[in-house]
């Protein structure tokens, strides 16, 4: 069953075409990445399922609900996260403080609560800080939890950055080149983090331009190129496909 | 016991305000109460104003316009005589529900107007229900085009109350009565009641602190930070941002416009001079001066140089000394004064701060 369906999605800013006539299904509990040249529309397509961008034309549904009219944080709500290609953290906020605002969705005190600091307030905030603990702990970066979450080294940000998005307990978890920066250690480690995602019931979309995490990674892969898919399918069927390799590698021109 | 630390502070502050009492009552030198306690509601203002910039990153320069709607609603209601058409529907109606008092002014006429606590409360509700409505759309300006906006916002509240017969023109409302909170606990400038104000006015502010202590270490505190620092990463994470600006701006109106109420009838009356733009302009480089995201940076700032602007000690330069000291702190504080490096060298302020 598909979780997230995108169909003939199109984007055009001014005259240029960033997403044209775009469609895939995301299934539930597989990684499918999404790769392409650098201007192929991938961060418009993220753009376009989180809402931050409204779509010229085109469906996106996300557990069978037309989201792509839907703001943002409504989105979010519905149980979709992402991280950013250029790390948004907030600077300010502690690493741990920075994880608790993942779990913003999933909790609720309001105003008068907070301001009153009456007890559901105080309770709901010790859970938010004991799961979001857990999570630093789970990513190995627990004793940077009281360090300001922009001055950490980038490897680190990035994990913070996941923690964050994984504190919504989401369903879908879309990630903007997570593996851009990293060293080949790391590389790794995050190839195994995201299949350990996976395994505990998480969708999972990706842009990624690293071709060996992607291929030893994903169920399956979609490449767009100028704005349109041009293949579509498992790592071994897009390793071999003309077109892809053509793109990539140059062909005859 | 980590929950109660972030208290302490409010305990401090509730020992200086006693000693400081004290202080002045054996040194024969209450008269600086008057003075401290028109202090306490205008820092009870800029802690307001503090939550809206500092935390959420809004540059209001139109909170004057709430206290002056805070302060003018309430004297206008309690001084402004219904004897006239006291048989008029609306009123008999307001006379019914206990709502209206009946006096004498100074030269023994009969008066009747509303009563101190319902005026009190229609004036909170007319500055929150005009923060409401102004701050949908303005709100979904950024940088300097929300400060011109709120300070578009600031003017027609100044030219509403100059122009406005109602509200006594260039004269502004004076004869505001006292304002009884509870049987024995009167908001009054006689000097009867003099220590009770400075009590008041600074249980007043150590609440509003209170409040916004809990709320900036909370859930929604958070999240005003986040939109402060990313609003794409906010939304991204679930926050309504524009609801939660919203939200922050009629909270730190309400706090202006309580202390607009509370510093009228403190001072038996308002003038236009509180609903001037330059007002405004000292309270945003007040909250500068205290470091911007730091609730007690902006109180203690505000405390130090209101008082020392109500003594008099600036003159005539008032407004003079308060631009050119946004200037030096922009070009060499441009934290604020709290996070100079030099208290770190002192030692002074504790590490996470």
């Amino acid at each position: 069953m598909a979780l997230l369906t995108i169909k003939d999605l199109n984007r055009s800013f001014g005259g240029i075409q960033a997403v044209s006539d775009v469609s895939f299904k995301v299934k539930r509990g597989t990684i499918k990445a999404l790769i392409g040249p650098n201007g192929a529309g991938k961060t418009t397509m993220f753009n376009l399922i989180c809402g931050n961008l409204p779509p010229t034309s085109g469906r996106i549904s996300f557990k069978d609900q037309a989201i792509e009219t839907l703001t943002a944080h409504r989105i979010a709500r519905l149980g979709l996260a992402r991280t950013f290609q250029n790390i948004k953290l907030y600077p300010g906020l502690s690493s741990l403080e920075n994880v608790m605002l993942g779990r913003h969705s999933r909790s609720h005190t309001g105003f008068i609560a907070a301001m009153l600091n009456l007890p559901r307030a105080r309770r709901e905030e010790d859970d938010i800080e004991e799961k979001s603990y857990a999570l630093l702990k789970m990513l190995n970066i627990a004793e940077l939890a009281d360090k300001e979450a922009v001055s950490l080294a980038f490897g680190q940000q990035r994990a913070v950055e996941m923690a964050r998005a994984l504190a919504a307990e989401p369903e879908l978890l879309l990630l903007d080149e997570p593996a851009a920066g990293l060293n080949i250690y790391e590389t790794a480690e995050l190839a195994e983090l995201i299949t350990q995602i996976r395994e505990i019931g998480i969708t999972i979309l990706l842009v990624e331009h690293d071709m060996s995490l992607v291929m030893r990674i994903s169920d399956e892969i979609v490449v767009l190129n100028f704005g349109r898919k041009i293949a579509e399918g498992v790592p071994g069927t897009i390793q071999n496909n003309q077109e892809v390799i053509r793109i990539y590698l140059g062909g005859d021109d | 016991m980590r929950h109660l630390k972030k208290y302490l502070p409010l305990a401090v502050m509730a020992l200086m305000v006693t000693a400081v009492q004290l202080l002045t009552s054996y040194t024969g030198t209450a008269y600086y109460l008057t003075q401290l306690t028109i202090t306490a509601y205008y820092g009870l203002l800029i802690t307001g104003l503090c939550l809206l910039m500092g935390y959420a990153g809004q540059l209001s320069l139109g909170h004057t316009g709430f206290f002056a709607i805070g302060g003018y609603v309430s004297a206008a209601l309690t001084t402004h005589d219904l004897t006239a058409c006291r048989n008029d529907f609306f009123i008999t109606l307001l006379n019914h529900a206990h709502l209206l008092i009946s006096r004498h002014d100074i030269y023994g006429e009969p008066l009747i107007t509303v009563k101190a606590w319902p005026a009190c409360l229609a004036a909170i509700a007319a500055a929150l229900l005009i923060a409401f409505i102004i701050g949908i759309p303005v709100l979904k300006l950024k940088g300097h085009y929300l400060a011109m906006a709120t300070m578009g916002f600031g003017i027609i509240i100044f030219r509403i109350v100059m122009a406005s017969t109602y509200f006594g023109e260039a004269d502004g409302i004076s004869d505001v009565p006292a304002f009884t909170l509870l049987p024995g606990l009167t908001v009054s400038g006689d000097f009867s009641y003099r220590t009770q104000n400075y009590y008041i006015a600074w249980g007043l502010i150590l609440t509003g602190m209170f409040l916004l202590i809990n709320l900036i270490d909370s859930r929604p505190g958070r999240a005003l930070r986040a939109i402060h620092g990313s609003p794409e990463a906010a939304e991204a994470v679930g926050i309504n941002t524009a609801r939660y600006k919203l939200l922050t701006f009629v909270i730190s109106a309400a706090f202006a416009a309580v202390a607009g109420v509370f510093l009228t009838h403190f001072n038996g009356g308002i003038g236009p001079s509180e609903a001037s733009i330059m007002k405004s302009v000292r309270y945003v480089a007040i909250i500068a001066i205290g470091g911007m995201a730091s609730l007690w940076g902006a109180l203690s700032m505000g405390v130090i140089l209101n008082f020392l602007s109500l003594r008099g000690v600036f003159g005539s330069y008032d407004d003079a000394v308060f631009g050119a000291i946004l200037v030096l702190v922009m070009l060499f504080a441009p934290n604020g004064i709290l996070r100079l490096p030099i208290w770190r060298k002192l030692n002074f302020r504790h590490r996470d701060g």
